[in-house]
Parts: C-alpha cells; structure tokens; sequence
C-alpha cells in the first residue's frame, strides 16, 4: 500500500487502519466480540489486529450480546475505551438494555461524575441475501435515545476519520458500517487526521435538488445525480455524516440553495430518520421550498429473501431518479 | 470497652466490629428517616428500604477497600452508605437536591460516588451486572488490584445477562463477586414461584467459587467476604455470595398491606430472632466488647446526626431548571 496522498483503501481497510492508529496510540483501547480475534470477523474487517494486539486487547467472546456489551459499559466506566463488534446491526435488539438504560444514561444519572467512552460498531443495509434477520438498518432506534451518538460512514475517508474521532470521544458511540460498503474503494491519506462528529459533508455540489443521504443511501444518491445530470437536472448530495449529533445547518443551507430536498435513508421510512431529517428541513428552510421535503427509506416490510422481492424494498439509484426528476417538474 | 492488655490483632478485630455495629446503626437510621420524609410527603417518588438487611452490604463493604468498585440495585441506600457515602448528599439526592450526589438527577435509585467506587445503584432489576463485570475487567486489564462487587437480590436471578457475565468473568478470570440478597421476595411475590431449581448451582456451573451466608449475621458476611474479596484479589476469579435475609418493610415505602403475599407472623419472627443488630449487639456484650450503655449511646449519636443531614437536605435548594440539559453529554 504507497503511503501517498493518492492512497486507496477499502472501507473495510480503512476502518481497520483506524483500529490499529488508535490502539497503537492508546493501550486502553480493546475489541471485544463474536469472532473477532482469529477470524477478524466475519467480514475480514479486523484481519492482522489480533497478530499485531494480542489476544489481551482483541477479545472473542461468548455469543452474549448484551453481556459483553454490559461489560464494556463498565469497562469504560473504569479506564478502558472498549470497541465492541455486533456482527450485525440486526442484533443490537440484545444489546438495548445495556445500550439505553446503561450506557446512555450513565452521564446523566450521576449528575455528570461517571462517563461511558465505548464505541459499539456495527452493520446496516439490505440486498444481501440475508433474509429478515441480517438485513436490517435499525439506526433509527439509537437515535432516539439522548446520551447515544450515531454515526453513519458512507467513504472510506470518512469511515476512518469518524471512528478515530468516536474512540476518542468521551460518550457512548454508535458506528453503523454498511456491509455491502466493505469492498467500496476509495482515498484515505497516510497521515493521522480524524473526521469530527456532527459536521455533514456535501459529497456532491449542485442547483436543482439536494439529496440529503446517510450511509448506503449516499453511493445511490450519487449514482441518481449522475443519471439526473443527464436529463439536465443538477442535484446536490449532502452526508449528515452523523445522525447525532446532527449539522442542521448544513441541511438547511443546501435545501436554501436548491429549494427542493429529497431525504434518503435505509431505515424505515415510518418514525425514521428521514422523518426527522425532513422536519429539520421542512423547518428551517420553510420559506425556501418549492417542493413538499420527499423523504425514502425502508418499505414498512420485514426484509424478504427472495431477490426481486429484496430489491424493492430499499431505494435505488432508479427509484431515486424517477423522484427527484417528479419533484423537479420533469 | 476495650482493655489494654488486649494483644493488637484483637483490639484492630474490635474496632472493626464496633465500626460494623455503627454502619448498620447507621443504614437502619437512614433509612428510618426516608420512610418518614415519605410520610410527611416530604421526598418525591418512592424509595425501596433497606431495613432488616444491613449485616450484608455492611459486611461485604467493610471486606472492600475505598477504591473497589461496587454496583448497586433499587434498594441501593445501605450498600452507598455502607461503601462510605455521606448521609447529607443522599439525602439531599433523595429529594431532588443540587447538592445531591448526582445534583438531583438521579434520585434514590441512581445514587453514585466515584469517590467511594460506586459505580452507581440501577433502576432495571439486574441492571449492573455487566457494568460490575467491566469494571472487574478494567482492573485486571490495568493491573490495579481492585475488586468489584455486584450486588443484586434474588429477583435478579430471572435475567439472562447474569448468566452471560458470569460466564464472561470466569473465562476472563475477573476480580468480581456476584452478591445475591436473597430477601425472599420480589416485588409481591415469593421466589420460591419463580426461580426453578437449586440458586447457588447456577453459579457452580460456570465454576464461581460459591458460598451460602446467613445474611443476619454480619460476622459471617464479613468473614466469608473478606475470603471471596481476598482470593479474587489474589486472581483467584469471580465468585458467588448467596446472603440469606429478609426485608422488614414493604418492597418500598408506599407497600403498606402486605398480608396478600406474607404473614405478618413471620415479618415478626424474623424481627424478633434474626434481626441482624440486636444480635450482633447482644454479641458484643456477651463478650465484653460493649456494653447496653454504650450502644444506645451510639445509636442516639447517629440519630442526631441523621436528622442533621436531613435538615442540610430539605433546606438545600433545588436545581435550576436550565440545568435539564447539562450532563447528557460528556
Ligand atoms: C428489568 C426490570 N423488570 C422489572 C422491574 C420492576 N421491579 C422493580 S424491583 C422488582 C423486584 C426486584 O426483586 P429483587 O431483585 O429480589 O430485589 P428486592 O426488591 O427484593 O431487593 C421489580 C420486578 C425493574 N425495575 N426492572
């Protein structure tokens, strides 16, 4: 790998780069999860850390969610900055106890003395093949909850920058990784930089339309600019980057601009983070809007298997074209 | 009462003895106090008694140094005060008061004190468990020495998580010690019909070191924690304390008519026979180390300071209501 400014990583590489920086840099530092040691998890993401580590701060665990991420709060608590891996996003539901009532809380509870610095990364994004129970993008839910902050990777760039900065963050943090992101390329300079919580990115400057996208949804909404470029229709993507805490001001400048916004998310659209994005938006750009704010996430469905079923649930860069260009009035 | 002519092992065993003695005093008078700030309606919310139960965090806490970690349960108040937790700042935390351990934001069932190594009483029954746990692990993986006590009641014993960090901490070799108040009931219900088979087996299945203690007998609970403190200190491993007790008031304050789940016959038998003070005072003047005179000496010096405290606690003022958001992030 050149050690150049024109570098390309994987999202998987970068994340691990971030990983092994921060460990090096930290001895508090540690993983904790399922498979994570040998195996570098399912998905590779952690492959050379246990060699470079040590099994005393990449940990494989008991299949107990809510267990090991129990022990992490504590772990926190008392002087570690602990990383935990859920395999996948869909699996968070084991670990709610421990995430709401605990880790978020903490802070608070005792009237600021206590602090929880843990990272809990993760998986989002359907159109694997997974079925209902390894598909799912359940972000929303940790959203909800103050004392938590999500953050939602959509480069590889970004994915390092961000999770270097939730390491070292001195709150609860949720990283959710698209899994079908892993493989995407892109450049991550050499040198040390972190990406900062809650400043949103436009990935994609333009006049007509912004498309304000999160995660998996920002490679689609790329993808639907360049086809509305074709038919004359210059669309601006926006990255919030982190869904809390969450740039506003960046949303509304950019729906100022082109006065027509469409918000794009995996999650459920029903009590989703589109819902929360478009009244943010809706909001603040009120009197600059041409359009009602569209928003696209999730159908209200479990994730089916069968593909041609799969594929109809999420958005597209063609379902996204089609809406952008009614909005425009094409 | 102490002689001279006692060698020193002794006379450091009777100055512990008498500082034990003290503690519950303490604990029982406090909690005397709350029951009669909620009657007066005086304490917003509930608080859930600690009476009758004494000789076990008073035990375990004196097996602890200062700077071990414990975590508490609901009915937390005995375990913060027996961990070395000022009555004024509880009080003043009962009642929602800025000069409350937690400035009036957690209540009575989130009192903590980083100065004690109270990681903080827990709300959700089972709660803490894995926070007890990590903070088992930060001290192994930091090399500090410490050891951390869990305590929950019985009720505790229907959550999954107990089972996962039991686990947890014996294949990590934590320093932690699961302390099980088994006062009988949950909330309204005798635990006989809802905890199937043998309690202490669930812990020898993971190979915790496993003790059954009278928990009205604060000589046994210390002796046989400071055992279960020492060894785990050593790196001997985590371990499970089972204390037999019993709570003599209501599952909280407002619990008044109790007949529909227990007898008021045997509320009063365990009073009468195993109450935890006056056994161990009656113990201490058997063996010269006391004497009547002196210990109702003792318990009207803690009344008075009790009722101190709680004057510095209704006269303390409450917290500004701008100070809603302070705290929910570090
Ligand atoms: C997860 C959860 N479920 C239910 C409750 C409601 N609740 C509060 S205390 C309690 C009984 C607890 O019994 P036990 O653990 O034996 O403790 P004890 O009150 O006897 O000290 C219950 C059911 C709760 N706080 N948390």
């Amino acid at each position: 790998m050149p050690e150049t400014g024109g570098r390309e990583l994987t999202f998987a590489q970068a994340i691990r780069e971030a990983l092994a920086e921060e460990m090096r840099r930290d001895k508090t530092v540690c993983i904790l999860g399922e498979d994570v040691a040998e195996a570098g998890t399912p998905f590779k993401v952690l492959s050379g850390l246990l060699e470079e580590f040590g099994k005393d701060r990449v940990l494989d665990t008991p299949i107990s969610e809510a267990g090991f991420t129990g022990l992490a709060v504590g772990a926190a608590m008392t002087g570690m900055r602990p990383v935990v891996d859920i395999m996948f996003g869909d699996f968070i539901t084991l670990t709610m106890d421990q995430m709401v009532n605990q880790a978020a809380k903490v802070h608070y509870m005792s009237g600021g003395m206590w602090k929880v610095p843990m990272v809990m990364r993760t998986t989002l994004g359907a159109t694997r093949r997974s079925a209902a129970q390894h598909s799912q993008s359940l972000h929303a839910w940790f959203c909800h909850v103050p004392g938590l902050k999500v953050v939602m990777p959509s480069t590889p760039f970004d994915a390092k920058g961000l999770l270097k900065s939730a390491i070292r963050d001195e709150n609860p943090v949720v990283f959710f990784e698209d899994k079908m992101m892993y493989k995407l390329k892109g450049s991550v300079p050499a040198e040390d930089y972190t990406v900062p919580l809650g400043v949103a990115d436009v990935k994609r400057a333009g006049e007509d339309i912004s498309l304000v996208a999160t995660s998996s949804m920002v490679q689609v909404a790329l993808g639907a600019a360049t086809m509305l470029e074709e038919i004359g229709i210059s669309a601006e993507v926006v990255d919030p980057r982190t869904l809390w805490p969450l740039d506003e001001k960046t949303l509304i400048e950019s729906a100022k601009k082109t006065s027509r916004v469409i918000v794009l998310d995996e999650g459920y659209e029903r009590y989703g983070v589109t819902a929360e994005l478009a009244s943010v938006i809706a909001t603040g750009a009120f009197y600059d809007l041409d359009a009602p704010v569209k928003r696209m996430g999730a159908m209200h469905v479990p994730i089916p298997f069968s593909p041609p079923l799969e594929d109809v649930t999420v958005p597209t860069e063609q379902t996204v074209f089609e809406a952008a260009r009614a909005l425009c009035g094409r | 009462m102490t002689t001279a002519a006692q060698p020193r092992e002794v006379l450091e065993k009777i100055d512990l003895w008498l500082r034990m003695y003290r503690q519950m005093v303490s604990i029982r008078q406090f909690e005397a106090q709350v029951n009669d700030l909620y009657t007066r309606a005086l304490m917003p919310g509930l608080a859930h008694l600690y009476i009758g139960e004494e000789a076990v965090a008073v035990g375990v806490c004196e097996a602890l140094q200062r700077t071990d970690y414990i975590t508490s349960t609901h009915r937390g108040h005995g375990h913060c005060l027996a961990k070395g937790a000022s009555p004024d700042r509880m009080f003043a935390e009962l009642l929602g008061k800025e000069a409350g351990y937690c400035k009036g934001k957690g209540g009575s069932m989130h009192i903590a004190d980083p100065a004690t190594g109270n990681l903080g009483a827990n709300a959700i029954v089972c709660g803490s468990a894995g926070i007890a746990t990590g903070a088992a692990f930060s001290a192994q993986r930091l090399g500090t020495g410490q050891v951390s006590v869990c305590f929950f009641g019985e009720g505790a014993l229907g959550q999954g998580l107990l089972y996962e960090v039991m686990n947890l901490a014996q294949l990590f070799k934590l320093p932690v010690i699961y302390v099980c108040e088994n006062n009988l009931y949950t909330e309204y219900t005798h635990y006989s019909e809802t905890t199937a088979g043998d309690i202490l087996a669930r812990a020898t299945a993971f190979d915790l070191e496993s003790v059954t203690v009278d928990g009205q007998n604060v000589r046994a609970m210390y002796e046989f924690a400071q055992l279960l403190v020492d060894r785990a200190r050593r790196g001997g491993g985590p371990a499970f304390l089972l204390c037999n007790t019993y709570r003599y008031h209501g599952h909280h304050v407002g619990d008044i008519n109790r007949e529909y789940y227990r007898s008021k016959q045997e509320e009063q038998t365990w009073k009468t026979e195993r109450d935890p003070i006056v056994n161990f005072g009656k113990w201490l003047i058997e063996q010269k180390l006391a004497d009547q005179a002196a210990l109702d000496g003792m318990q009207s010096e803690i009344e008075s300071q009790m009722k101190k405290a709680v004057e510095f606690a209704i006269a303390a003022p409450y917290p500004s209501p701008d100070k809603v958001e302070q705290d929910v992030y570090a």
